[in-house]
């Protein structure tokens, strides 16, 4: 063995077992664990794909069939008449199919992976983080295929207001984390968690303005009453707005209909106005986040025991 | 001497349930807790582990020695109390418990070295002694489902002991592998003696905590009922053993409490010679007529098992009351030295401790001849 240096005593890290430990000392765990953590979505990443012909590409299949199929029916049969539908679609979905997919496969992670959680000793919530890390990976390949989309297809984003996007992106890696790692560590205890979460992600999403124009049938509607602030009580529809308003880039378009009507499919807020929302976003995200680190710190101690 | 690794006041229950509500719907189906019972299985057990020691963990099954280990590992946490530990730990709870089936055999090393709390650097640096040791050069690009249940844990452990971590926990794995590969590991754990590391060394072989470690800590339902060098412990852990055991005696209507007294050379002294008899004499008390079988063990000065006689062959009966046994070594083939004596009664069967007396007497063997080492051969040259 070669003889590696070797810390006197005083020097080595404390690292302290006890049923209480602090939000910071907890924080500072996750922070050491952070290779584990790349190394534990670098695995999943090559065995999700693993020999198979297609490889990395087939994280596309899903989303695109969604895309494909939401494009179908609103934009042919449905004919909404938004010019490049598809690049809206896309933004929103680009969104949304992030946050949905770490909420699903952090729900049940810990379940999943109970035969490590029994025998070895590391920070648990790196495993709900390594369903964020691996669904994120999948969201910047899908942001790149919508690039080279919107390059061919020659549509331009708003690059004046395209700070937003990084934004917007932090807080919903932010909330998506926080459900992530409350959700992994409720479904320990209660195992039927996973199949609420499936429902509700799905009503979620009907709940949340990717497919339909949030500008054009909501504010319409809950605005007359003066009660539009309720649909963004659902924190997923400002982010998803400001995806749209990005890369989609307008906000009045002209419609494809027969009539060429002028139509509003995207709130005219100013930046600052979107900046503001995800900003709150970003402290709520936070807050949430640090409370599920809290909660999940409690019921951790006890999993190798429900498990 | 700062101490490595500190257990502090360590208590833990576990919930028992009879019927465990698992999900959301029972829950709701079910109010109320459940019927729970509570099982203490650590109750108020402090010891320290000091900087280079190996420390034997001792206790029969269900005693909360694993449990203990884990707590220290950090995959369970103490209910009350505290646990701190100075450096790296590496556990040794299960050989390769991390590993990805699909991955290759170099991207698992990765990750469960990470798992034990490596840094990408350090992997790198022992990358090719981790490999080396495990003996699987040519298989480590194949993804590990392909490997042998013996590749598998040999990976496991290569990588946990050339992790060389501070604290080492060792939680009976030493029992893997074929025999060979079970003397490197052994070397290994020597030579992470020898570097001064810490190592914590769960088991129920008194053996094998007699012969590695310095200091040995015997747990009995959930309680620490010594702290000890491992020769005192061991005596303490047998002692426990039949303690318990007597229960069990009774159940099987052998109800009769065996105590050895002592132990008395037929000379006087506890002096032998080499290849000749020698012969003792013992006082044995029993409550009630029983049918065993007599042991002696016989330990050198490293704690290392020279002997141990097979039960089966020195049956004795015994009356109530008080008797003398008379125990003959019909020819002793070893060299001079002194042999710490364990004697004990057990059942005729074997698996009952009926009496059992730790390091009642040390045997001093006298040789005048020439010959070195341990044992006494008998050459027979034409």
């Amino acid at each position: 063995m070669s003889p590696s240096a070797r810390r006197p005593v005083e020097q080595r890290p404390v690292r302290v077992v006890s049923a209480h430990l602090s939000l910071r000392q907890r924080l500072a765990a996750i922070w050491g664990a952070r290779e584990l953590l790349a190394y534990l979505v670098s695995a999943d990443v090559k065995i999700k794909y693993k020999g198979s012909f297609l490889g990395i590409m087939w994280s596309m299949v899903s989303p695109a069939m969604s895309i494909a199929i939401y494009f179908l029916v609103f934009q042919v049969i449905l004919k909404n008449g938004v010019p490049d539908y598809v690049v809206m679609l896309w933004a929103g979905m680009l969104a949304w199919t992030l946050f949905s997919t770490i909420i699903n496969t952090a729900t049940g992670i810990i379940v999943q992976r109970s035969g490590i959680v029994k025998k070895v000793a590391f920070p648990r919530e790196i495993l709900a983080l390594s369903t964020v890390g691996t669904a994120t990976v999948y969201f910047f390949l899908q942001f790149i295929v919508l690039a080279i989309l919107m390059a061919v297809m020659g549509h331009a984003p708003a690059w004046s207001e395209l700070w937003l996007l990084p934004l917007s992106f932090l807080a919903l890696l932010l909330l998506a984390s926080a459900f992530g790692v409350f959700l992994s560590a409720a479904n320990v205890y209660f195992r039927d968690t996973a199949h609420l979460v499936e429902v509700g992600i799905f009503l979620w999403f009907w709940l949340t303005p990717v497919v339909y124009s949030y500008q054009r049938t909501v504010a319409p509607m809950l605005g007359a009453k003066g009660l539009a602030w309720i649909y963004l009580i659902n924190p997923i529809t400002p982010i998803v707005l400001t995806f749209q308003r990005v890369l989609y880039g307008q906000t009045s378009v002209t419609a494809t209909t027969p009539d060429h009507s002028a139509i509003t499919v995207l709130p005219e807020w100013s930046a600052l106005h979107y900046a503001a929302l995800n900003g709150l976003l970003v402290a709520i995200g936070l807050a949430l986040f640090f409370w599920a680190i809290r909660i999940f710190g409690r019921l951790q101690g006890n999993f190798a025991e429900e498990l | 001497m700062t101490s490595v690794v500190d257990v502090a006041n360590v208590e833990k229950t576990f919930k028992l349930y009879k019927q465990r509500h698992k999900s959301l719907k029972d829950r709701v189906l079910h109010p109320g807790k459940g019927n729970a019972t509570e099982l203490t299985v650590l109750q108020d057990v402090s010891f320290s582990v000091g900087e280079g020691e190996t420390i034997g963990v001792l206790g029969r099954n269900g005693s909360g020695k694993s449990t203990l280990l884990k707590c220290i590992c950090g995959v369970l946490q103490p209910t009350a109390g505290q646990i701190t530990v100075r450096g790296d730990l590496a556990g040794l709870l299960e050989l390769g418990a991390g590993f990805q089936p699909e991955l290759s055999g170099r991207d698992n090393v990765y990750l469960s070295a990470s798992m034990l709390g490596l840094s990408r650097r350090k992997v790198d640096s022992v990358f090719d002694e981790i490999v080396a040791f495990s003996e699987l050069e040519k298989f480590i690009d194949t993804p590990v489902k392909f490997f042998s249940s013996g590749m598998y844990v040999r990976l496991g452990f290569a990588v946990a002991v050339t992790a060389a971590p501070d604290v080492l926990v060792v939680d009976e794995v030493l029992a893997v592998g074929d025999e060979r590969f079970q003397a490197k590991c052994m070397d290994r754990i020597r030579q992470f003696q020898s570097d001064g590391r810490t190592i914590l060394l769960v088991s129920h072989n008194a053996d094998q905590v007699r012969s590695l470690c310095s200091r040995a800590v015997v747990l009995e339902k959930g309680r620490l009922v010594a702290d000890a060098s491992a020769g005192e412990a061991v005596k303490v852990f047998r002692e426990h053993l039949l303690g318990t055991q007597e229960s069990k005696a009774t159940s099987t209507g052998e109800d009769s409490d065996v105590v050895i007294e002592w132990v008395r050379g037929v000379s006087g002294s506890f002096t032998a010679r080499t290849n000749e008899r020698f012969e003792f004499l013992t006082n044995v008390r029993a409550s009630a007529p029983v049918e065993g079988a007599f042991v002696l063990e016989l330990y050198d000065q490293a704690g290392r098992l020279v002997a141990r006689t097979d039960a089966t062959k020195s049956p004795i009966s015994l009356s109530a009351g008080m008797q003398e046994l008379n125990v003959a070594i019909e020819e002793l083939p070893l060299l001079d030295g002194a042999y710490q004596m364990n004697i004990g009664i057990v059942s005729p069967d074997g698996d009952t401790v009926l009496a059992w007396r730790e390091q009642i007497a040390v045997l001093e063997v006298a040789y005048v001849g020439r010959g070195a080492g341990q044992v006494a051969l008998r050459l027979n040259v034409h």
